[in-house]
């Protein structure tokens, strides 16, 4: 046996095998938004692979959490001044994902330690935090909150706890409701392998989504070419203005 | 049937858009107003975007408003010359509007600001029209409808006095200047053609023969909403124009209707209509700006 080979072996060997392994596919991994986009539906099939007999520690679970791409936003408070409700200065959130979704075998606190939660950001509670609160805020919590709050009321946070199946410890899927009101970017969509509450394996893959046809050509060009845009809807609207009148005036005159 | 709105990055019913167009558009037609102080408050609230609202809303009341002074211009009832002074005005106007809204825009102070301009401007013009059009009426039930001699105020002795003839007016060209000025930057902000205060300040500052107001109030608009939507489209970005699409073609419908309605409805009663709508949208923003609202938080966008 040649050295290389040997030496390979022997490192294959000395490296800790994982056991299990999570294996999976998404229905699709680009979602186009067009102009009668109401939404999508993605599901994500999956699967156990095993190196070795199933270990008996625990229960095996899986958590599957789609992000949208993150952005900075701004929760603002209404305040009362002079007898009118006016926005207060705001609480800046560095990083909110425009979508977070979240499917599971069981309810989040039964199934994913504390530690690991944390570590890997999963649930609401992790995802969207606020890291460093102006010291004029009494209860920075708050704006987090209202943050998911409002999010979940528009349908673009929500957890689905128990919605995954896992048949014989091996095949699961999962369906994740895409909103209507979905913004462009790259998803991120991770697949977790739990078993007796630690993450023993995480399958990681994106899902691009992307304005198509019509509402791609006019997104471009009202970002590249705003001016031409402009006098293009002022067109529209006097084309418009004029069929009209026209109309009427054959028909009705 | 949803149709997504590309740069509201919004998901809403289509036929709704063409509803709301039709009504306003109506409006339009019927009083010589842009129907955008209806239209804007609308929007919000079926949850485009403040800033995608009030610049999409002046792109359609360009149509609108084209449409009207189209059949007003066959009419006849379209003062060129008063038009084109406003218009100087009004273009000055908006061009400082559209600087302000992107100012408030990253203050998060837009919305407070479109309401606030909302209740005081339709408050005032509301109950004065209110007032005006009940005096009228009472006055033509009586039977001594005299025609009402001209004041000479200090408005008569400013200077650049221009002839109106269409408006049967000799004055200075200063007044309707400034009245186009001020709606100019009423339009940028609130997303409204400014109808609502001009056709009142046609009337009452100007003096200007009423049969004339309508359309030149709409001939006026149609430039400045138009100057409006371009200075938004190349500064913020925020016209949409498939919402703008949806609109419009509701809208420019209504205002046919509006306009061939108008002249079998009695001025007077007209008025007190107009006026009443006013207040009442006037007094359901007065009422959010002051009660105690359910919802206390508001996400807005961060610069990176």
């Amino acid at each position: 046996m040649p050295l290389p080979l040997a030496l390979l072996l022997l490192v294959l060997m000395v490296l800790p095998a994982r056991s299990e392994e999570v294996v999976a596919e998404l229905s699709q991994s680009q979602v186009s938004i067009t102009a009668g986009f109401s939404g999508s539906e993605i599901v994500v099939f999956g699967a156990v692979k095993r190196n070795a007999p199933t270990p008996g520690d625990g229960p095996l679970d899986v958590i599957v959490a789609v992000t949208g791409p993150s952005e900075p936003v701004i929760v603002r408070r209404k305040e009362r001044r002079f007898g009118i409700w006016i926005n207060g200065p705001g609480v800046r959130i560095s990083s909110a994902p425009s979508l977070y979704a979240l499917a599971t075998t069981g309810p989040l606190d039964q199934i994913i330690s504390h530690t690991d939660g944390l570590r890997y950001r999963v649930g609401l509670d992790q995802a969207i935090r606020l890291i460093d609160a102006p010291v004029w805020v009494d209860d920075p919590a708050e704006y987090r909150e209202a943050l998911v709050r409002l999010r979940s009321e528009s349908g673009l946070y929500f957890q689905e706890v128990g919605s995954i199946t896992l048949r014989e410890d091996t095949l699961f899927h999962a369906d994740i409701d895409l909103p209507a009101q979905l913004v462009e970017g790259d998803y991120e969509a991770r697949i977790f392998l739990l078993r007796g509450r630690e993450v023993v394996d995480i399958h990681t893959t994106s899902i691009q989504v992307r304005k198509v046809g019509l509402e791609r050509w006019l997104y471009n060009m009202a970002h590249e070419q705003s001016l031409l845009y402009g006098f293009l809807s002022i067109a529209v609207a006097l084309a418009a203005g004029w069929l009209a009148s026209a109309f009427f005036r054959f028909f009705f005159p | 049937m949803n149709v997504y709105l590309p740069i509201a990055e919004v998901s809403v019913n289509a036929f709704l858009l063409l509803g709301l167009g039709g009504g306003v558009g109506l409006l339009s037609g019927l009083f010589g107003v842009g129907g955008g102080f209806l239209m804007t408050p609308l929007l919000i609230l079926i949850g485009i975007p403040p800033a995608v609202a009030v610049a999409t809303e002046a792109n359609q009341i360009v149509a609108s408003s084209f449409s009207g002074v189209l059949a007003h211009w066959r009419r006849r009832t379209v003062d060129v010359k008063m038009g084109l002074v406003l218009l100087a005005g009004g273009l000055v106007g908006s061009a400082i509007g559209v600087q302000i809204f992107k100012i408030l825009l990253g203050l998060g102070q837009v919305e407070l600001l479109v309401a606030l301009c909302y209740v005081v401007f339709l408050g005032v013009v509301g109950v004065l029209m209110l007032i005006e059009s009940i005096q009228a009426l009472r006055k033509s039930r009586r039977g001594r409808a005299r025609p009402q001699r001209r004041r000479h105020s200090w408005i008569h002795r400013l200077p650049f006095k221009m002839r109106f003839r269409a408006s049967n007016l000799y004055i200075s060209a200063v007044p309707p200047f400034f009245v186009g000025f001020f709606v100019g930057i009423l339009a940028a902000i609130m997303g409204v053609g400014g109808g609502f205060i001009m056709v009142p300040a046609m009337i009452y500052l100007l003096g200007m023969a009423t049969t004339v107001v309508v359309g030149t109030s709409l001939f006026q608009i149609m430039f400045v909403t138009g100057a409006t939507t371009l200075l938004h489209a190349a500064l913020n970005q925020t016209v949409d124009a498939v919402l703008a699409l949806l609109l419009l073609v509701g809208g420019v419908v209504g205002t046919q209707i509006g306009v061939r309605l108008g002249p079998r409805l009695k001025a007077e009663q007209l008025r007190i209509l107009l006026a009443m709508l006013v207040l009442l949208v006037c007094g359901k923003l007065g009422l959010d700006l002051v009660q105690t609202p359910d919802e206390f938080f508001s996400i807005g966008e961060a610069a990176q």
